[in-house]
């Protein structure tokens, strides 16, 4: 039996790396991944309850809020962080509609535009839907669904 | 010019899109102790007790503070009022009540279920018609005694009024009964939050020697600075503040709360490096919030739609504390008339004590607000005439030589050109007279406009300043204290720098951070006055470096100063530029073939301060509140349903006289998010108290903001460049504007749509049926 309250290693697969990390296992994903050891600090937290998405990463490529994960649960997934965006066309079309502002949400748009990217052909209801799990306070958000609407479109093309 | 008027890509841009950019909480010195406030849970009540020593037996706590442990200190912007913990008895739910330190977050998050406040409820100030009732309670029993450290402000000895702002212009009275149209408008605005999506966080830490050292997320570090000098009894010099990039701010970042705590808390424990961050319900109801509003308009009119006549009560819930409500209320008295020439006038400003959570700037400093009611009150106008609403609003519209409330004279420069924004809106959005246009049996389509004009309700003594230092390569390094959260001020700033050195913009490098140990001191980042106050600034160090090249090129290339130019990265005698030097030769001094060496590294001073300001008079109003105004207007085009209220918005465009626009991509960026905003402001969002004053929407899912999907189906912007002389390149201020009049304009075309005045917010689907009768829906 696991205890539920004494810190342990576990083994994350973040960025296509294996990480050991000591964690608790009452910790957030969000926690894990800002903290000391790993120094991801590209997820923010900006609400902490799953309500702004400022946190998103990606879960086997499914865009999640890291916020409401243990990190226990994610120990045998693949967890990709906005610091794991390698010139990924998401942040290109970002950079070119000029889709972020403060750039506090901005981390949490890419993970959820880059899993839409991959998904290839999405529709604009499904791109409504998948983007309203964030909040932008700086921009019209119509940057934002160009930007995304963007590489969406290159994936079908 | 080659840089200014291009859109350079904000100079953090990569590092945003790739998770690299690093807010306050992003940089934690290990072994920092966490802070926590205890919130009060009850709105207005006496602190019977407080009882720490469970919470005290927690590992890890360090210590735990309650008003009891402080020397008396009361704080505030204007009057000084908030005790940094509440003292006595507190005056709004969520408001600070403990401290605790503990060595890590979970520690403190024990010990502060373990900490019992008794209260004994007191009367709950629950709105602006409880704080005016006779025999209210009062949320301060002895208003009197405040120190008004900055004034003006004037509160009335017990009663709730925190403040009470007048302006007279003309003989109003006489001239409203003469008018033979008159309207009158009452509009309900609730308190709103900005949510910025990085909620406030403060670090402090006191150094061995004395030096304190505060790392927040505050658009107004040199105003940390002196503020904790004050309350502290320390010198400015030895308090440095620093800020990173800031996740949003809109106002809400510009009132120093956490960082006072954070400095109490690590003064308690010895100096240790102690960090206070919000969660966000805390972010949203013990930080301060926006003002709730209920203002009555009244405006008369001639037959053919001039406006001769107003008189205007505004009342502002201000919430437990005054913060800066008393300069917003001179802000609203100073542009009351919206952008149009009333000549007789009367308006009253209350800000208004309640037991809500207090307030500060909000996006556009009472602009929005103000702006809504006056605008709502142009439009039953023009209804009441059979008037255009456009056309009303032009032939009204102020005008170079006219005077403004306060009897500033309007020239074109400090003005902008109103009706060129009109003309030009009436082809952005096709202007059809907003006529009501049906689409179905059930659903129509209209139009509503709106015009707004602000200025920066500065300090008259405002300064800003800029240090530029010429590296090796010829680069140049810019320093300024304008902090950066959102807007690309500081990528403004640098293309003013690269235009004004002929330099390519990425030869110039920005210190993304604002720290006041090294850069020169800027006000606040507020009032979207940074490119105006930094540019002049920049400008300024730009010609110093200039000066400097020239003096030191003159004597190694034996000529005046007066023969020579610049450009392309070298200074080259005006007749042969082929006789040049380039910066990077004179970057660190020159080196003569011979070896030896002259001059040294070429650095720039560069100095603003804001000229021919004043304080508007107590009893006039009168004064100069701003360099200059923008001016615009803006339109929504809804489709509504009559029957179920529901609709949504299709277009939302703005016209706005930018001056010269620096930066195009990031100008339309700025009105677009600001128009997303002042939509989201109208249509939905809200701060709910229940009965007992408890704040419900302290989260996201209960304070509602837009999303993608909500946002309107198309934002158009336009600018119209009437330049602004005395601004860098004629550029005038456009950061808060976009959100100023839209949501005028939204209740403008719904009004139209659902052919009933429509002055309450948010509007949403219940507020439109109520304001219909609020009956069943019969044949549904
Ligand atoms: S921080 Fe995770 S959703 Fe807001
Ligand atoms: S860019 Fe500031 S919240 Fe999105």
């Amino acid at each position: 039996m696991r205890s539920l309250t004494r810190p342990e290693e576990v083994t994350l697969t973040i960025n296509n790396e294996p990480r050991e990390v000591i964690i608790y296992p009452g910790e957030t994903l969000l926690y894990t991944l800002r903290g000391d050891a790993l120094g991801l600090t590209g997820a923010k937290p900006g609400c902490e309850n799953g309500d702004c998405g400022a946190c998103t990463v990606l879960i086997d490529n499914i865009p999640t809020k890291s916020c409401l994960m243990l990190t226990v649960e994610v120990e045998d997934h693949s967890i990709t962080t906005v610091e794991g965006l390698k010139h990924a066309p998401i942040q290109e079309a970002f950079l070119s509609q000029s889709a972020f502002q403060c750039g506090y949400c901005t981390s949490g748009f890419l993970m959820v535009g880059h899993a839409l990217s991959l998904q290839g052909a999405a529709d604009q209801g499904r791109l409504v839907e998948w983007l309203r799990s964030n909040i932008c306070r700086c921009t019209s958000y119509q940057e934002i669904c160009d930007a995304v609407q963007s590489v969406v479109r290159s994936e079908v093309e | 010019m080659t840089i200014i008027g291009t859109s350079v890509r904000r100079k953090e841009a990569s590092s945003k899109v790739t998770g690299r950019a690093r807010y306050t909480n992003d940089m934690n010195v290990p072994g920092t102790w966490h802070a926590l406030f205890v919130p009060a849970r009850q709105a207005h009540a006496k602190i019977v007790g407080i009882h720490t020593a469970d919470a005290r037996k927690v590992a890890g706590v360090q210590t735990i503070l309650t008003a009891g442990d402080l020397a008396p200190l009361l704080t505030g912007d204007v009057t000084e009022d908030r005790p940094p913990l509440a003292k006595d008895k507190v005056r709004y739910w969520g408001e600070p009540v403990a401290l605790i330190v503990a060595r890590d977050e979970s520690a403190a998050q024990k010990a502060a279920s373990l900490i019992k406040v008794r209260y004994r409820p007191l009367a709950v100030v629950n709105s602006i018609q409880d704080a005016l009732k006779a025999n209210a309670p009062l949320v301060h029993d002895n208003i009197g005694s405040y120190t008004v450290a900055t004034p003006p402000a004037s509160p009335r000895k017990h009663s709730n009024i925190a403040d009470e702002a007048n302006m007279i212009k003309g003989d109003p009275d006489r001239f409203l009964k003469k008018c033979s149209v008159r309207v009158k408008v009452q509009v309900s605005l609730p308190q709103i939050d900005h949510a910025a999506i990085e909620p406030r966080i403060a670090k402090a830490e006191i150094l061995p020697d004395g030096r304190v050292l505060i790392q927040a997320s505050t658009q107004s570090p040199f105003e940390v600075q002196k503020q904790v000098a004050k309350y502290f009894k320390l010198n400015p010099g030895q308090i440095i503040v620093q800020v990173p990039l800031v996740g949003g701010a809109f106002g809400g970042k510009a009132a120093i709360q956490l960082e006072l705590l954070a400095y109490l808390a690590s003064r308690a424990v010895g100096g240790h490096t102690v960090k206070l961050v919000n969660t966000r319900e805390a972010d949203m109801a013990t930080s301060p919030v926006g003002m709730g509003m209920e203002a009555e308009v009244e405006l008369g009119a001639t037959q053919d739609g001039m406006i001769q006549a107003a008189q205007m009560r505004f009342y502002m819930d201000i919430g437990a504390y005054t913060d800066s409500a008393p300069r917003i209320a001179r802000a609203i008295a100073a542009q009351c008339t919206g952008p149009y020439n009333i000549e007789h006038l009367h308006t009253d400003v209350f800000s208004v004590y309640t037991n809500h959570t207090y307030t500060t700037a909000f996006r556009g400093f009472g602009h929005m607000p103000m702006t809504f009611a006056v605008e709502r009150a142009i439009d039953e106008l023009a209804k009441a005439l059979d008037q255009d609403p456009l056309r009303l609003r032009e032939q009204n519209a102020l005008a170079p030589g006219h005077l403004t409330p306060t009897k500033a004279r309007l020239t074109r420069s400090n003005l902008g050109h109103l009706p060129l924004c009109i003309e030009q809106m009436r082809r952005v959005i096709r202007w059809n007279q907003a006529a009501v246009e049906p689409i179905d049996a059930h659903r129509v389509r209209a139009t509503g406009v709106a015009a707004f004009w602000k200025t920066s309700s500065s300090p008259p003594n405002a300064i800003s300043g800029a240090i530029t230092l010429m590296n090796s390569d010829g680069s140049v390094n810019l320093n300024i204290g304008a902090v950066e959260f959102g807007p690309a001020t500081k990528t403004t700033a640098a293309q003013i720098l690269a235009e004004q050195l002929r330099i390519p913009i990425d030869q110039v490098f920005v210190h993304e951070d604002v720290n006041t140990a090294v850069d020169p001191e800027h006000w606040k980042t507020v009032a979207s006055l940074s490119t105006y106050m930094v540019g002049r600034a920049v400008m300024d160090a730009a010609d110093d470096m200039v000066r400097q090249l020239k003096s030191i090129a003159a004597a190694i290339l034996r000529c005046s100063p007066d023969d020579l130019d610049y450009g392309g990265e070298k200074i080259f005698v005006r007749d042969d530029p082929t006789i040049a030097l380039r910066y990077q030769d004179l970057a660190l001094g020159y080196k003569y073939p011979e070896g030896d060496s002259i001059g040294g590294q070429i650095m720039g001073r560069g100095r603003f301060m804001i000229r021919h300001l004043n304080l508007l008079d107590q009893q006039t109003g009168h004064g100069r509140p701003g360099p200059a105004w923008t001016v615009g207007v803006q339109a929504v085009e809804v489709e509504y349903h009559r029957i179920t209220h529901q609709y949504r918005i299709l277009k939302a465009a703005t016209v706005l006289d930018a001056g010269q626009v620096i930066n195009p991509k990031a100008a339309a960026g700025q009105v677009m998010g600001g128009m997303n905003m002042g939509l989201g402001i109208a249509s939905r969002e809200a701060v709910h108290y229940d009965a007992q004053g408890q704040f419900l929407s302290n989260q996201f899912r209960s304070y509602r903001v837009m999303r993608v999907g909500e946002q309107a189906e198309q934002y158009l912007v336009e600018f119209v460049e009437t330049p602004q002389v005395d601004s860098p390149f004629g550029a005038r201020p456009l950061g808060e504007h976009g959100v100023l009049a839209i949501g005028a304009a939204l209740a403008n075309a719904l009004s139209r749509a659902a052919n009933i005045p429509l002055n309450v917010l948010p509007l949403t689907p219940e507020v439109i049926w109520r304001a219909k009768g609020g009956k069943a829906y019969g044949a549904l």
